[in-house]
Formats: structure tokens, C-alpha cells, sequence
């Protein structure tokens, strides 16, 4: 091979490198979401209540553990599951039921879900119970109106009432 | 022995073939297949260097990355979009250049006995080298960051023992500054944890390269240069949480990872990365390599010279205090774990010289399997059944081009198992001895088994390197041929290239000299 042909071989081969590496560093294109879509996500963190009440110990059971043991109320570790359920325009999409965590199953649930729907208008119901018993003890429900792309957030925090949209 | 379907010869054929077509444009020494692991460190010290400007530039908190990113690269053929480019298209050449050398290996076997140590300590850093660059899209925060730290975090979020989802660090409105800074840290750690893993993945290799040779590491770097100037880097706009980004350009290099978890499941990427790391782990042990028996020394005849230290490709042997007691004088230890049997050790051995008087050639460090002597013996034997003529004597590889294809009235070919085994003594040694002519075979350069053999055996002959083949031989009655196995053709014609040479010996003529 003439040096000319080494020389043109070695600039074929760089560039031809140089196009792979150039070509999918960004095609093909991806679309994370469909085109009309949003999405919905459910997630939150929250600690069930207790599986059963505190209680004041009774005098015996406060002689039988250590001074510094001492405390007014006794209460179990274990919570209750955290059940939610979300209704979308009437049909239930999503339901899950989380556990607590823990080795003792007295930490807090937690649930992270994408749900895609179609960008629009739609009444939400969102249903949730943190407590031992069938009913459930929490519920929202609202019309929104979702852009294409758009993430509407359903999660729960106590101290903002409950149930959050946003 | 093998406990799985060993991959089929032709596709370590295909692999030396794809070489060939490359030695033609780069010539076999600067050929970039035979340094994809130089090259990738080269591609390393760019991300380290680029880097290291591009975190100057930084604005390290959450609101200010985009920002402070997209104005120092914004005038297109300013040095800032051509840092970028070169940072983004280094990273993607390190995933491909890393992932060729590890096909490289593979495919010609290079995985198990000796070289199981350095495939073993491979293998985690090609996770670590993904994490790297994937954190690294994270850190310029656009909707590109945004979507992979979003679905890296959906993805580990797959792993049974987490307490809380991570996703739930990317709802809301904007991330924090405290979790932005655990991606500086992040991107910035695990590359040190990587040149870290690169310090053991090339512990057991002497003269480990980790530059290439300086003609392929400018072509390489030009290459990444025009790429960025060419095509530059942009960012995709500034990260919003409340939003969905909806048309990215994605790099599949490295983020192929979230479209693959999108197309199938968390669960079966995961399975997939643990079966496909497990498996790379197992590979040794699922395809056992025989083991040869390692060099011996044989401290009569080693008085510590070093040579066998400088040239062992696999820094097997060692020096140690001589057991007769003599101040100064000190032994070749080799260690068995280290040793790959590959006899260059005896090549490098002055005590190898085939000129020594005694009846049995015995050296300072020799093969139990090969011993020297027998080549000294196979050499005089040879010579002996072709009376009347000079023949031309081929010393070959087992792993290059097959020398026994050359056998022929006039020819005698002789292998060893690796070229650098050969004593360039004995090519005046068989000169003397009767031969009108020798050549010298091994595989190409940068294509040999044993890294270093053909390297040293080329400077063995030039007189560049202990032991040297004395200048007064006359050079039109030797020469060297590198071919690989499938290149005996190119043998050939060498063969006859060199027996046509004005001053070459006739195999005709009835031979004058004999030891």
C-alpha cells in the first residue's frame, strides 16, 4: 500500500470513528413520553397509625420495667398498612396497598407510580387509608387540566391537609 | 478445560483479520486495535483534563448549572463548546473503546490462567465507567440531565432494600442543592475510585501502556477535536421537574440504559446487568486455560543480571539474594501464579547463548518443557540430515504464522513458543553451524500472545536490546518476517524475499563451516 493510500485509510477510518461516535451521541431521538400524553405521579411517604391504640400501662406493668423505662403509654410498634387508590375520570388506575417498612413493620409506607394519561381535563378521586379497618379515611377529588408533558403530583402530607394535588 | 461452548475460532480469525485491515492503513505498530486499552486511558486523561476545566466553570448548585454551562459554550467555535465536546465525545469513546478491548480480549481467549487476575479487575470498571458518564449528564441539569437522574432514580428504586423511593428527590419543582452536590460528588469520586481500579487492572502487566503511542493518541484526540467542532454540544434547554422533557437527543453510548428499562422492565435490567457482569466474572473459571509449567532458574547458571526482570511482559520475576552467599550477587525468583510459560525470560538470559562449550546447554532461567538445549540439539540435528547443502533455518512462533508450512529441501523450520524465547545467539550460532541463511518469524507487531515478544526479538536482533545479536553477522544472511497465524503466505514470500537477497548463502551450495 502506497503512503498516499496509508494516509488516505488512516483519515477514512478517523472519521469513520468519529461519525459513529458523532451519530449516537444524539440519534435517534427519544420521546420519554407519547406525543398528547401526561403524566401522573403517585407517590408518597407517610407512617400508617398505629395496628392498635396506646394505653395507659397498668400499675403492675410499670413496677416490672426500669425506672427509666418508665413512660405514661404503652403502644405497639406495628402500623397499618397504607392503601391508596386513585380513580381517573370514573375507572379505578391505580391501587396499591403499601407496607410498612421496617423489620417490625413500624416504619413509614411509601409508593412511587407513574401513571400516563391523556393530556386534558379529568376528574381525579384519590382515596386513601393509613389506618386499620375497610373504610378509607382520606379522600380528594378534583377536576384538573392537564397540559401535554405536564407531571401532576398526587401525594399525601398530614400537615397540608392530607391529600395533595400539584 | 471448558465447562461452556468456547466462542469459535473464526471469530478470533474475524478479529485478526479486522486488525490486518487495519495494519494496512496504520502499519501493524500503530495499528489503534492493538492499543484499544492505551487509547481508552487516553480517553481518560481528556475527561480528567477537560474536566477539571469544565467544574472550574461550574456553577455547582442546582439553579446556576444550566446556566453557568450553556454561557461558557455557547459561541460555537469558541474553546468552551470545544471543552464540552471534547468532554461529552471522550466519555463516549472511553465506553467504546473500553468495551473493544474487553471483545478484544475475549475473543482471543485472553481471560483465564495468568490473565484471569487482570480480566477479574476489568470487569468492575466498566460499571463504575457508566456511572461516571451517566452522573456526568446530571450535572449540566438540563432536560436531558433531568430525564436520566429521573429514571436512574426510578431504576434503582427497582432494588428491594431501599427504604423510601429516590424518585421522590425529582417531584416537585426543583431539586436541592444539597442532592446537586451528591452528583458533584459523585462524578467527581467514582472516576478516582476508577483510576484506582485501573491501578489493579494493570498491576500484574509490566510497561503497562497508559498512553498510546504518540502518532495514534493525536489522531485520536484531532478525531475528537473536529467531532466537537463539527458538531457541537448543546444543551436541551434548562431541567423542569413539573414537565416531562418530550424530544431528547439522546446519547446511546451511555444513557441507552432508561430506553431499554422503558421498553422492558426495571426487574429485567436488572436481571440483564447482573447476568452479564456475573457472567464476565465466571468467564475464567467457565473456560480453564491448561497451565504450561512456569520458568526455572537454576541458580548455578543466574548471577541476577536483571534481564529477565526487564523483559518479563508479566513481572513474574523478581530478584532475590543469591544462595551461594556472595555480597552483591542476587537470583531470579520467578512467582508460578504470574508466569505465563511464555519462555521470553530465556531469550533475555545470557547464559542462553548456544556458543557455551558444555555438552548440555543449561541457562540461567530456562522452560522445563522447551529447554533450550533442545532447541540447541532439534538446530544441530536438522542441519545434520541435510548434508551437502546451507539450508535456511526458520526459528517461528507457535502463535504466528505456522513455520512448519515452509518445510521444503533446503528449509528447516524450528518453533518455539514464542519468538522471544529465542536467544539471537543462536542465529549466528546456526550460521556457523551449517545454515546459508536464517530467518526469523513471529507474529506482527503488537500482536504478540505474550505482549512483548516480538518487540523485544526485533531489538534482540537490532542489536537494540540485551542480548544483543553481534553486529558482525552478516546481515544478508538473516532477516525477520512478522506474520500471524493465516499470514504464512506473507511467510513465504519473506522466505523467498530473503533467499533472492545478493550475499544470501545458495541452499546449494555445500555448507563450509560447522561448529
Amino acid at each position: 500500500m502506497t503512503r498516499a493510500m496509508t494516509w488516505i485509510g488512516q483519515v477514512l477510518l478517523y472519521g469513520l470513528f468519529a461519525l459513529i461516535i458523532g451519530i449516537f451521541s444524539t440519534w435517534p431521538g427519544y420521546r420519554p413520553l407519547a406525543p398528547g400524553q401526561a403524566q401522573v405521579k403517585v407517590s408518597f411517604i407517610h407512617h400508617g397509625q398505629r395496628v392498635a391504640e396506646c394505653r395507659p400501662y397498668t400499675a403492675e406493668e410499670l413496677a416490672k420495667l426500669a425506672p427509666n423505662m418508665r413512660t405514661p403509654m404503652k403502644c405497639q410498634r406495628e402500623r397499618a398498612p397504607v392503601t391508596i387508590e386513585v380513580d381517573l375520570d370514573g375507572a379505578t388506575v391505580y391501587r396499591h396497598e403499601a407496607v410498612p417498612s421496617g423489620l417490625s413493620r413500624d416504619g413509614a409506607s411509601s409508593v412511587y407510580q407513574r401513571l400516563q394519561v391523556p393530556a386534558g381535563q379529568h376528574r381525579i378521586a384519590v382515596r386513601l387509608r393509613d389506618k386499620a379497618g375497610a373504610g378509607f379515611n382520606h379522600t380528594r377529588e378534583a377536576t384538573v387540566t392537564l397540559k401535554p408533558a405536564q407531571v401532576l403530583v398526587i401525594d399525601f402530607d398530614a400537615e397540608k391537609g392530607g391529600i395533595t394535588l400539584s | 478445560m471448558s465447562y461452556a461452548p468456547a466462542l469459535p475460532r473464526t471469530a478470533a480469525a474475524g478479529w485478526r483479520n479486522l486488525e490486518h485491515l487495519f495494519d494496512g492503513a496504520f502499519g501493524a505498530p500503530l495499528n489503534p486495535l492493538k492499543h484499544l486499552g492505551a487509547l481508552a486511558f487516553l480517553m481518560l486523561w481528556l475527561l480528567a483534563g477537560s474536566g477539571i476545566v469544565l467544574y472550574v466553570m461550574l456553577d455547582t448548585s442546582a439553579q446556576g448549572a444550566f446556566r453557568s454551562i450553556d454561557e461558557f459554550s455557547r459561541e460555537r467555535f469558541g474553546p468552551g463548546s470545544l471543552l464540552r465536546g471534547l468532554h461529552r465525545y471522550a466519555a463516549d469513546a472511553f465506553v467504546v473503546l473500553t468495551l473493544a478491548h474487553l471483545v478484544r480480549e475475549w475473543v482471543l481467549g485472553r481471560f483465564n490462567g495468568f490473565r484471569r487476575f487482570s480480566w477479574l479487575t476489568g470487569v468492575p470498571l466498566i460499571p463504575l465507567l457508566f456511572v461516571c458518564g451517566i452522573v456526568g449528564f446530571w450535572l449540566n441539569w438540563d432536560r436531558l440531565g433531568q430525564f436520566s437522574a429521573v429514571a436512574t432514580a426510578e431504576w434503582l428504586d427497582a432494588l428491594p432494600f431501599l427504604a423510601s423511593p429516590l424518585a421522590r428527590n425529582f417531584l416537585g419543582g426543583a431539586v436541592s442543592d444539597r442532592l446537586f452536590s451528591l452528583f458533584v460528588f459523585v462524578h467527581l469520586g467514582v472516576p478516582l475510585l476508577l483510576v484506582f481500579g485501573l491501578w489493579f487492572h494493570i498491576q500484574r502487566i509490566s510497561r503497562a501502556a497508559v498512553f498510546p503511542p504518540r502518532a495514534l493518541a493525536l489522531g485520536s484526540t484531532s478525531a475528537l477535536l473536529a467531532l466537537a467542532l463539527a458538531w457541537p454540544v448543546h444543551s436541551q434547554g434548562p431541567a423542569e421537574l413539573r414537565s416531562v422533557p418530550q424530544a431528547l437527543s439522546l446519547d446511546w453510548f451511555l444513557l441507552f440504559i432508561h430506553p431499554l428499562t422503558e421498553a422492558t422492565s426495571a426487574g429485567a435490567v436488572w436481571a440483564a446487568v447482573v447476568a452479564t457482569i456475573g457472567g464476565l466474572f465466571a468467564l475464567p473459571w467457565l473456560h480453564r486455560r491448561v497451565r504450561a509449567p512456569v520458568a526455572v532458574v537454576d541458580p548455578a547458571n543466574c548471577n541476577g543480571c536483571r534481564r529477565c526482570v526487564e523483559d518479563c511482559p508479566y513481572a513474574a520475576i523478581t530478584l532475590a539474594p543469591h544462595p551461594n552467599g556472595r555480597h552483591g550477587v542476587q537470583l531470579a525468583v520467578v512467582d508460578p501464579q504470574l508466569c505465563a510459560s511464555c519462555g521470553i525470560c530465556v531469550g533475555s538470559c545470557p547464559s542462553s547463548t548456544p556458543f557455551r562449550g558444555a555438552a548440555a546447554l543449561v541457562t540461567g532461567i530456562d522452560m522445563p518443557q522447551w529447554p533450550i538445549d533442545a532447541l540447541r540439539r532439534r538446530l544441530a540435528a536438522g542441519l545434520a540430515a541435510m548434508p551437502g547443502v546451507q539450508p535456511t533455518v526458520v526459528f517461528g512462533c507457535d502463535c504466528g504464522a505456522r513455520v512448519e508450512t515452509l518445510a521444503a529441501p533446503g528449509v528447516l523450520p524450528l518453533t518455539l513458543p514464542c519468538t522471544g524465547m529465542l536467544p539471537p545467539a543462536f542465529v549466528e550460532y546456526a550460521l556457523r553451524a551449517g545454515a546459508g541463511s536464517v530467518l526469523v518469524a513471529g507474529c506482527r507487531p503488537g500482536a504478540c500472545e505474550f505482549r512483548l515478544g516480538q518487540r523485544w526479538t526485533q531489538q534482540r536482533l537490532d542489536g537494540a536490546r540485551e542480548p544483543r545479536l553481534r553486529g558482525s553477522v552478516d546481515r544478508a544472511r538473516w532477516a525477520s518476517a512478522w506474520a500471524d497465524a493465516g499470514d504464512e503466505p506473507a511467510l513465504q514470500a519473506a522466505l523467498h524475499s530473503m533467499r533472492r537477497q545478493p550475499g544470501a548463502a545458495d541452499p546449494c551450495i555445500p555448507a563450509q563451516v560447522h561448529a
